[in-house]
């Protein structure tokens, strides 16, 4: 039968492009992880679903102008999701409608002139790559790219996390305070959609948005502090993105959405048998301890 | 160590919602050190007071001026806390909070704050709690983790919000003891509060409030009968048809 060896590792020993996948999905799983922990927590789960379709336009107007350059469409499209995240942002703090309303608004109206600028202009097979991604095809600048974003993303993340969690937490004590809540909320959504983009060429946004959101939605399941869950969440991406590779390979499917599907098992899971609210735990119910 | 001084001076203060004055021309002093209870009406615009005090809503007229004190070294408890309870947050990190002004929003949180957090966690009788998540604290273990925090922030203005709603008496009194400590550091201490007796009990100084002025000074004296009669026949729904306000001369 098998051996471990032929299994696990000789696929990434042999090809180059499954290296390279393995890479890409390394610096996705670290940077998208903890973002999606934190889109959870302030319970902005489809806000990152959203923003991926958000920022059509952006890549459709790059095409429109530069042809099929993935380079421009990742500016264009990290661009436009900007935009729409600032808008959001903005109008949930000035006005009285809440940052979910705000932002399907906007969303769909960015979703809406993207398919406008895509039927206008015929050809649609190259865009829905933007959509949906070919990981086995990510090339070096490509890696350089998630690489890039991913370091950004964490440093960050790191320097503004206080200021996060207590906005996250007690936004009025911030405001209290006069600490500027604003300007770390945005900075993040700013984050949100960088991830974003760096999932274009390998995972396409609409999946790049499932390695953000799942491991970060198993993690809840196995602790209840928020720093070993954003460690469970970068992990927890990072081995479905290889199991997801490995089963791709070898049993022939589409590789994005194995990583998915397998990050999407791992969730499930979680959800039966996690030690920290998991359905076993809850309903098995162990004795209580004596007084 | 900032000096813990601070007074407030109010203006000919109105605050509106929607052009309907919620506090309408309101003019004092919170002194240095004093404790003072705001009473009056539901609607009467207490906690509107509070928040224009801390800077959180603009006054639509005058203004709230601070001496000895920046805006953003008050220490300000709110009625209901945004505070998320489910997130994944110990006690003892819910109490640096306190420590914004101090660290900042990248400073480090030094052995001694964490120390002096441990403390205040035990001043308010919850020593062992530090690494309990708040979402398994009862209401009561709650609210007395924000005032820890309120403590940690050392603030020269202490601002409270109906602080002892849906507390059981050992714990308010316990509060209460607290709240006469920061008194006792001349910290300006104002609180909202809906207990008469506790009033007259634990506050030298009360402002007695329903939108306007009704009274504002030592308690026995302001919380007469004829005083409370006249707060009470405010009427809380707005009136779309009232007269607009003119500025009454200086």
């Amino acid at each position: 039968m098998y051996l471990p060896y032929e299994l696990l590792l000789q696929p990434f020993v042999d090809y180059g492009f499954m290296r390279r996948a393995l890479v890409a999905i390394f610096g996705l799983a670290i940077g998208c992880g903890p973002i999606g922990v934190f889109l959870i927590l302030r319970r902005m789960s489809l806000v990152g679903d959203a923003m991926s379709h958000a920022v059509l336009p952006g890549a459709a107007i790059a095409f429109l102008l530069f042809g099929f350059s993935l380079t421009a469409m990742t500016i264009g499209g990290f661009l436009v999701g900007l935009a729409v995240a600032l808008c959001a942002g903005t109008i949930t703090r000035l006005t009285p409608q809440r940052e979910d309303a705000s932002f399907a608004a906007l969303f769909l109206i960015s979703l809406a002139l993207g398919v406008m600028l895509v039927s206008w202009q015929g050809t649609s097979v190259d865009l829905m790559h933007v959509l949906f991604g070919a990981i086995l095809a990510v090339d070096n600048p490509a890696l350089i790219l998630v690489a890039g974003i991913a370091t950004v993303s964490v440093i960050t993340l790191a320097a503004i996390f206080r200021a996060l969690v207590i906005e996250c937490l007690d936004p009025g004590f911030l405001r209290a305070v006069h600490g500027g809540g604003a300007r770390y909320h945005l900075l993040f959504l700013v984050l949100v959609v960088l991830n974003l983009v760096a999932g274009f060429q390998s995972l396409g946004t609409l999946m790049t948005v499932g390695l953000m959101m799942l491991p970060a939605a198993s993690a809840r399941f196995w602790t209840s502090e928020i720093g070993p869950m954003l460690l469970f969440s970068a992990a927890g991406a990072f081995v479905s993105g290889y199991i997801g590779l490995l089963v791709s390979y070898h049993v022939n499917l589409p590789s994005g959405p194995a990583i998915i599907l397998t990050a999407g098992l791992m969730y499930i899971l979680s959800v039966v048998f996690g030690r920290n609210g998991g359905l076993v735990r809850t309903y098995l119910r162990a004795p209580h301890f004596q007084r | 160590m900032r000096s813990p001084h601070a007074s407030i001076r109010i203006d000919n203060l109105t605050v509106a919602y929607d052009r309907h004055p919620a506090v309408h021309h309101l003019s004092g002093a919170f002194e240095v050190g004093s404790m003072t209870a705001v009473v009056g009406p539901n609607g009467a615009g207490k906690s509107t007071l509070l928040k224009a005090i801390v800077g959180l809503l603009r006054p639509a007229e005058g203004r709230v001026s601070l001496t000895g004190a920046l805006a953003d070294d008050i220490a300000y408890l709110p009625q209901q806390a945004e505070i998320d309870r489910q997130f994944p947050i110990s006690t003892l990190d819910t109490v640096t909070m306190g420590f914004w002004r101090r660290s900042g929003a990248f400073g480090a949180i030094a052995p001694a704050m964490l120390e002096e957090a441990r403390q205040a966690l035990a001043a308010v009788g919850l020593i062992g709690f530090d690494a309990r998540p708040i979402g398994t604290l009862s209401a009561g273990q709650f609210q007395r983790v924000l005032f820890a925090r309120v403590m940690v922030q050392d603030a020269p203005v202490i601002l409270l919000d109906e602080p002892f709603n849906a507390i059981d008496s050992r714990t308010t009194s316990d509060l209460l003891a607290l709240v006469h400590r920061w008194s006792a550091e001349l910290r300006t201490v104002v609180a909202v509060l809906h207990d008469m007796e506790q009033v007259r009990a634990h506050f030298p100084q009360t402002l007695l409030i329903s939108r306007e002025l009704i009274g504002w000074g030592e308690t026995a004296a302001t919380l007469t009968a004829d005083n409370l009669a006249r707060a009470r026949h405010m009427s809380e729904a707005w009136d779309e048809h009232a007269p607009l306000c003119h500025v009454p001369a200086a």
